[in-house]
């Protein structure tokens, strides 16, 4: 689990070892160079995972006139969220809060006060951790991006993605991750089920609603204009997620390999299974269905990712890729809320599937890592309801609150001439296809 | 001189390029369009939703030639680019004003 790790590393013949090789003067300090090394690689990983990965995924789906603003919103969320995570993202996620810890952290390593090259979190810098941790921050506002592109403003989406940062996904980072109340219930969220995938889509969904649909919507949108860009992002998400998942164990051990492992094989069973009901339904799979199904098996095996074993991931890519794509029909044409590219019900819904599901998927009957100490699948099933159903509520609210806010201020919605025009022009003055 | 313009399947580009070549027609021009014709467009679908595509790709063909060439040039690409099926396209031709080798100078049929 991301909750920074207790040391250890017992410091036999450390100082033995010092003398003959200076470089094991850091194992006793509690550094594991092994498990730095991986994390230094799951922080690119996961950087990857949104630029160029989730931009170019996004890129792809959207009309030829609006390319370039969704790139924009994917590469100008990573730089407004890193200056805040240095700022005071990190400090209120993982430091301690004092009297109020249970619902938010304190300011103590804001602009990472008292943080050196030696401090460790666990068996890593904790410089490493701050990284790691700031790209999972960059991607889950990033992955809101799908929820309004092609007619959104784009003061409105900075103000939006800083707002939300502070309010929705640091509070719950440290409810989670951080020590918080959640994490004190006992709630298991390896690599962000709740943390990025729930805050994620439930507030995609509000902003969808709230700014309204594109306009021609349903039936006049235009269909993705590249798919094979989608295609490129899809598969780079793949590779990124070992770092996101993988990662997460913040060890270089069996739990991290066998995160990876289930990672993988939820991805390739729910690429199968949306592609299959495609087939069936409507007599062709496409390329579009088979990575829409993978990104949907990726999203669901993250909360479980250290917590289940090959069977379970088997059950959950399954069950991902069915269901998603059965919630991305009802939201679209019976709710008929237009969250354009689907994150609700791809991210979100698939979040809140693989944090229920955890809470039997781990029992060793299902090739688990087994359940926590001392608590029963009931249990496990009860903390993780609270877990979904609390997140889900204070990101809607909060967001409901940071959009109406960001109505007053600047305006959602750009005029309807500048939608037809293309945002890429209107908006930033570019184009992305010159023929 | 007439101007026959032609609006084809895009993959039968290359037999009416051929079955052209076969008549001594010594150029063209084609141009990648989008119409629709009495085929109309197609739905396509993503992620379970319909989209109409109402402008379908076609690619449009526009060869100049001389009058006695003219009734087997369109009898050539009505062949060569027939399927059968429809979306097939359609023939254009109209009377040519002019026509000038930019390199030469050379005007009207010796142009061609």
């Amino acid at each position: 689990m991301l909750t920074g790790k207790k040391n250890h590393v017992v410091p036999v013949l450390a100082g033995l070892g010092a003398m003959l090789w200076p470089g094991l003067a850091a194992a006793a300090d509690g550094l594991n160079s092994g498990d730095t090394a991986w994390i230094l690689v799951s922080t690119a990983l996961v950087l990857f995972m949104t630029l160029p990965g989730l931009a170019l995924f996004y890129a792809g789906l959207v009309r030829s006139g609006a390319v370039l603003s969704v790139l924009m919103h994917c590469f100008a969320i990573c730089c407004v969220v890193s200056v805040l995570w240095l700022a005071v993202g990190y400090s209120l996620a993982f430091s301690d809060g004092g009297y109020a810890n249970a619902f938010i952290g304190g300011l103590d390593k804001a602009f990472l006060a008292g943080v050196t090259t030696d401090s460790l979190s666990g068996t890593v810098p904790e410089l490493l951790f701050f990284m790691f941790q700031m790209t999972f921050a960059i991607i889950t506002p990033a992955l809101i991006v799908g929820a309004y592109p092609e007619r959104v403003k784009f003061s409105a989406v900075l103000f939006f993605s800083a707002v939300w940062l502070l309010v929705v996904y640091v509070p719950v980072t440290h409810w989670v991750w951080g020590g918080g109340w959640l994490a004190e219930m006992g709630v298991r969220d390896f690599a962000g089920g709740i943390v990025v995938h729930v805050t994620a889509g439930i507030s995609a969904l509000v902003f969808a609603s709230m700014l309204g649909s594109r306009r021609g919507f349903p039936d006049h949108v235009r269909p993705p204009h590249n798919p094979g860009i989608t295609v490129t992002g899809a598969a780079m998400l793949w590779v990124g997620w070992f770092g996101f998942n993988a990662g997460s164990a913040l060890a270089a051990d069996g739990n991290a390999a066998m995160a990876m492992l289930v990672t993988h094989i939820s991805a390739a069973t729910a690429s199968l299974a949306w592609a299959a009901v495609e087939w069936i339904k409507f007599g062709r799979p496409s390329v579009i269905g088979i990575v829409t199904g993978m990104v949907a098996g990726l999203a669901t095996i993250t909360p479980a990712a250290g917590f289940v074993g090959p069977v379970g991931a088997l059950i959950i890519g399954l069950v991902s890729g069915i269901v998603c794509q059965w919630m991305t029909a009802w939201i679209k044409h019976r709710i008929k809320i237009d969250d354009s590219l689907d994150v609700f019900a791809v991210h979100g819904v698939g979040g809140i599937l693989g944090t229920l599901m955890v809470s039997f998927l781990a029992l060793e009957s299902f090739q688990g890592l087994g359940l926590a100490e001392g608590m029963g699948v009931g249990d496990h099933l009860w903390v993780q309801t609270v877990g979904v159903v609390s997140v889900a509520a204070w990101s809607a609210v909060a967001s409901f609150v940071i959009i109406k806010i960001a109505s007053a201020i600047f305006g959602l919605r750009v005029a309807e001439e500048d939608e037809i025009e293309g945002l890429d022009i209107t908006a930033h003055g570019e184009r992305s296809y010159d023929f | 001189m007439k101007m026959v313009m032609a609006v084809i399947k895009p993959h039968k580009m290359d037999a009416v390029r051929e079955a052209l070549s076969e008549l001594a027609v010594n150029g063209m021009t084609a141009t990648e369009v989008k119409g629709y014709g009495r085929q109309r467009g197609h739905t396509e679908i993503y992620r379970g939703a319909e989209y109409t595509v109402n402008f379908l790709p076609k690619v449009k063909v526009e060869v100049a030639v001389s009058d006695d060439l003219v009734d087997r040039v369109v009898e050539a690409i009505q062949e060569a680019a027939r399927t059968g099926k429809i979306g097939d396209g359609k023939v254009f031709v109209y009377d040519m004003g002019k026509a000038v080798r930019i390199r030469t100078g050379e005007t009207g049929d010796d142009a061609l």
